[in-house]
């Protein structure tokens, strides 16, 4: 069978199982979108490329499968350098299709042309420039496999024009054999062993738990490794939704805004046991003063990642479920000898600690706080955005997926939403990328339509990409957004709160401009405007009986308050700066 | 070479940098491909570390290419080197020598202020003779010799060369096989 490059390429995602191709078209993608026509994929036209990645890695984060988006050349593919690097940070499989010039016209600054290999070289697991259009299936299988097997991440198949319109006699994908490209999989069983030996002789123990457990779907595993040790666990910004919230064993998320007893635990641990998790420096402060008396056990799939940041006891370099799955199976009789474990036994001192620590410091914030409420507001009490997002869940099902932006917000959704099940929070972790919430959402949507779900929003974040809510309007993707709008862009201003003396320098946005509900609307949105508090609850019960169309809600929400607790920047986690009003109670 | 901030090459550097204890060979077995090279770079550039020689050549198969790195292993710890080098997909097989245990060459050519016939002329050949030089090209101004061996010899050429006026000096980056008896995988 003779094929167009075009049509081999459509009909190699079609062999991937690709079912959606978030994008948008251009000169030198153009040939590629006629076979698109005739396919069986799902396209979906976004109005900006940084929505088609964006919305690509919601799709990913919430099915697990990778994600597909395609973009024209030149500014094209510049637009989407964002997701990528965003992809590439928080381990997110996605497969950029990028057009390019003809490859006659590559080195010529030709109209359109950027070094798109180039480019995003160090923010891709790897790329291929296609030159021949014989390659087309064997690279496209390649690509699907690379983003998807190891550590998860995005790669990139830069597309020339007249590789699209050569033609080719097609032939299925050959196995794909990568000489250089074996990522580990099964433990080593000395590893477990020296693992489970140190976990079993541990006092005080943290399972710590990163992003690698809900892509290595490991979530079953980890709930028996908690139930055969008795251990506590933490899941970082990365990792929400891998252990549900409501298990007493979870002590929260650690890092600069995590729960107290979360950091404390860690700090104070003698043994943690990291679990697809990189020691990231929002999670460990001042690296010299991490965990001081911890042994570590490090269990990730990236060798690269052991050792990185902090020299492990044990490594296992192998996939989280396997090595779990090895790890409870030779716990069971190491524990059985020595009865007695968790809460009630071996480990009772220390879980008598972490339950005074989170007695004592739980996550609060001022309910009642009344303040200069402008113009037009009635009850004389402040829209606390905690208070917002705990409604919103208190309205909401455990399978309700939440997406955030980056901000303030974000850190509220991530200490007062409780999450239940894996794969139900998507936000941007390790790039932290204002604009991120409403085109995953849009994506994650489409990925689990089933899913009702949410985006919590900053006012700064929502201006970035908002125009995607025209394509989810368009394409019928009914996505529902909490703006948290406190008229700043309010991380930033915490921090010239607390580091800067209170010198606001470019921080101000104004609760007004835009007009949210009206530019919702233009967008073919349902609106809503909340100030009171009361209104918080009726107004989240009407967006959730809307099916038909995105919604959105303007929160006004108290623009002083402040994410806490906090570990300042390059501080030690010791030094972590409680909620003013736990601040006397001595630790 | 690449111009990103951490990887500096630094051409001329002589083997009492290159030997000392924070320099390691790293060789890598690469695919034949475009773009390979620069993927290597520009890991280094990325993750800061610092390449202090650089050779690159194909090997007894097509397939592959051989690319020697001196790493300057203060600037990141080796296994960190060998473990972000490992996640490039182009790289096939890395081999990490330490110097003690690599057979190490290099090449040197230099350009000296001798011409043909002139007194120092004869000095020259004596001196480039003792240490297994060639002589390859001369004039009227000035005469060119190269020198192929250890990366110790070579800087001890360079210095002789020096009161004779260097003109131009190149040398290539240093290339290694793990000495026999102590050859590990790779
Ligand atoms: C693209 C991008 N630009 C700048 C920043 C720096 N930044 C981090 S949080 C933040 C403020 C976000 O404001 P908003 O969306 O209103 O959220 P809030 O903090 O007010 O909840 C900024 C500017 C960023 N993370 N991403
Ligand atoms: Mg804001």
């Amino acid at each position: 069978m003779q094929l167009t490059g075009a049509q081999a390429l459509i009909k190699s995602l079609e062999e991937q199982g690709v079912e959606v191709i978030f994008g948008l078209p251009g000169g030198a993608i153009l040939p590629v979108y006629d076979p698109l026509i005739d396919s069986s994929i799902r396209h979906v036209l976004v109005r900006h490329e940084q929505g088609a990645g964006h919305a690509a890695e919601g799709y990913a984060h919430v099915t697990g499968r990778p994600g597909v988006a395609m973009v024209t050349s030149g500014p094209g593919a510049t637009n989407i350098v964002t997701p990528i690097a965003d992809a590439y940070m928080d381990s997110i499989p996605l497969v950029v299709v990028a057009g390019q010039v003809a490859t006659a016209s590559i080195g010529t600054d030709a109209f359109q042309e950027v070094d798109t290999t180039g480019i995003t070289a160090g923010i891709t697991k790897h790329n291929w420039l296609v030159t021949d259009a014989a390659d087309i299936p064997d690279v496209v299988a390649e690509a699907f496999h690379v983003a998807t097997t190891g550590r998860p991440g995005p790669v990139l198949v830069d597309f020339p024009k007249d590789v699209a319109n050569a033609t080719m006699s097609w032939r299925p994908a050959a196995p794909v054999s990568l000489p250089g490209y074996s990522p580990p999989a099964e433990p080593a069983p000395e590893a477990i062993r020296a693992a489970a030996a140190l976990i079993a002789a541990a006092e005080r123990p943290v399972l710590y738990v990163g992003g690698g457990v809900l892509k290595a779907e490991a979530w079953d595993g980890l709930a028996r490794l908690v139930e055969v040790t008795g251990a506590p666990v933490v899941t970082t910004l990365m990792a929400r939704g891998a252990f549900p919230d409501s298990d007493p064993h979870h002590l929260g998320m650690p890092g600069m805004h995590g729960s107290y007893t979360a950091v404390t635990a860690m700090q104070r641990a003698d043994l943690l046991v990291a679990l697809g998790a990189r020691f990231d420096d929002r999670v460990t402060g001042k690296v010299s003063a991490f965990a001081p008396e911890a042994k570590i056990v490090h269990v990730d799939i990236d060798r690269a990642e052991i050792g990185k940041v902090r020299r492990p006891d044990v490594a296992v370099a192998a996939d989280c479920r396997l090595a779990i799955e090895a790890l409870v199976a030779a716990l069971r009789p190491l524990l059985a000898e020595r009865p007695g474990g968790g809460a009630a036994g071996r480990l009772a001192p220390w879980w008598a600690q972490l339950e005074e620590w989170r007695r004592r410091f739980p996550f609060t914030y001022d309910r009642d706080g009344r303040g200069d409420l402008g113009a037009g507001r009635r009850s004389g009490r402040l829209l606390k955005p905690q208070f917002v997002i705990e409604q919103l869940r208190a309205a909401t099902d455990d399978e309700t997926i939440l997406v955030s932006g980056v901000g303030q917000h974000q850190m509220w959704a991530a200490q007062h939403w409780r999450f239940e099940r894996p794969r139900s929070w998507v936000n941007s972790g390790g790039l932290g990328t204002m604009g991120f919430a409403v085109p995953a959402a849009l994506g994650a949507k489409v990925g689990r339509p089933d899913a009702t779900v949410w985006a919590v929003d900053g006012d700064g974040c929502f201006q970035m990409t908002a125009q995607e809510l025209v394509t989810a309007t368009a394409e019928r993707i009914p996505v529902k957004v909490a703006i948290c709008n406190n008229a700043y862009l309010g991380m930033v201003r915490q921090w010239q709160h607390m580091f800067y003396e209170e010198r606001y320098s470019e921080v101000y946005l104004s609760p007004d401009l835009p007009d949210y509900v009206g530019w919702a609307e233009a967008m073919g949105c349902v609106a809503m405007r909340v100030s009171e508090p009361e209104e918080v609850l009726p107004a989240i019960e009407k967006a959730n009986d809307v099916d038909d169309r995105p919604v959105v809600i303007d929160f006004r929400t108290d623009s002083m308050e402040q994410v806490y607790p906090m570990v300042p920047a390059g501080a030690s986690n010791d030094d972590i700066v409680v909620h003013p009003s736990q601040a006397g109670s001595p630790r | 070479m690449p111009a990103g901030s951490g990887a500096t090459a630094a051409p001329g550097r002589g083997a009492r940098e290159l030997g000392a204890a924070a320099h390691h060979l790293i060789a890598l077995r690469v695919e034949n491909r475009s773009g390979v090279l620069v993927r290597v770079a520009g890991l280094f550039s990325r993750r800061g570390f610092n390449i202090v020689s650089l050779a690159v050549a194909p090997t007894d198969d097509e397939r592959f290419s051989r690319i020697s790195i001196v790493v300057d292993a203060d600037s990141a710890p080796l296994q960190q080197v060998v473990d972000q080098l490992d996640k490039l997909i182009n790289v096939v097989s890395i081999r990490e020598l330490s110097p003690a245990e690599a057979e190490q060459a290099e090449l040197l050519l230099a350009t000296v202020a001798v011409a043909i016939g002139s007194r120092d002329a004869v000095h020259l050949e004596t001196l480039a003779a003792a240490a297994a030089a060639e002589v390859v090209d001369s004039d009227g101004q000035a005469t060119t010799v190269r020198l192929a061996g250890t990366p110790e010899a070579l800087d001890a050429f360079e210095d002789a060369l020096r009161p004779y006026g260097i003109v131009e000096l190149q040398r290539t980056g240093r290339i290694a096989l793990p000495k026999l008896g102590r050859r590990g995988l790779g």
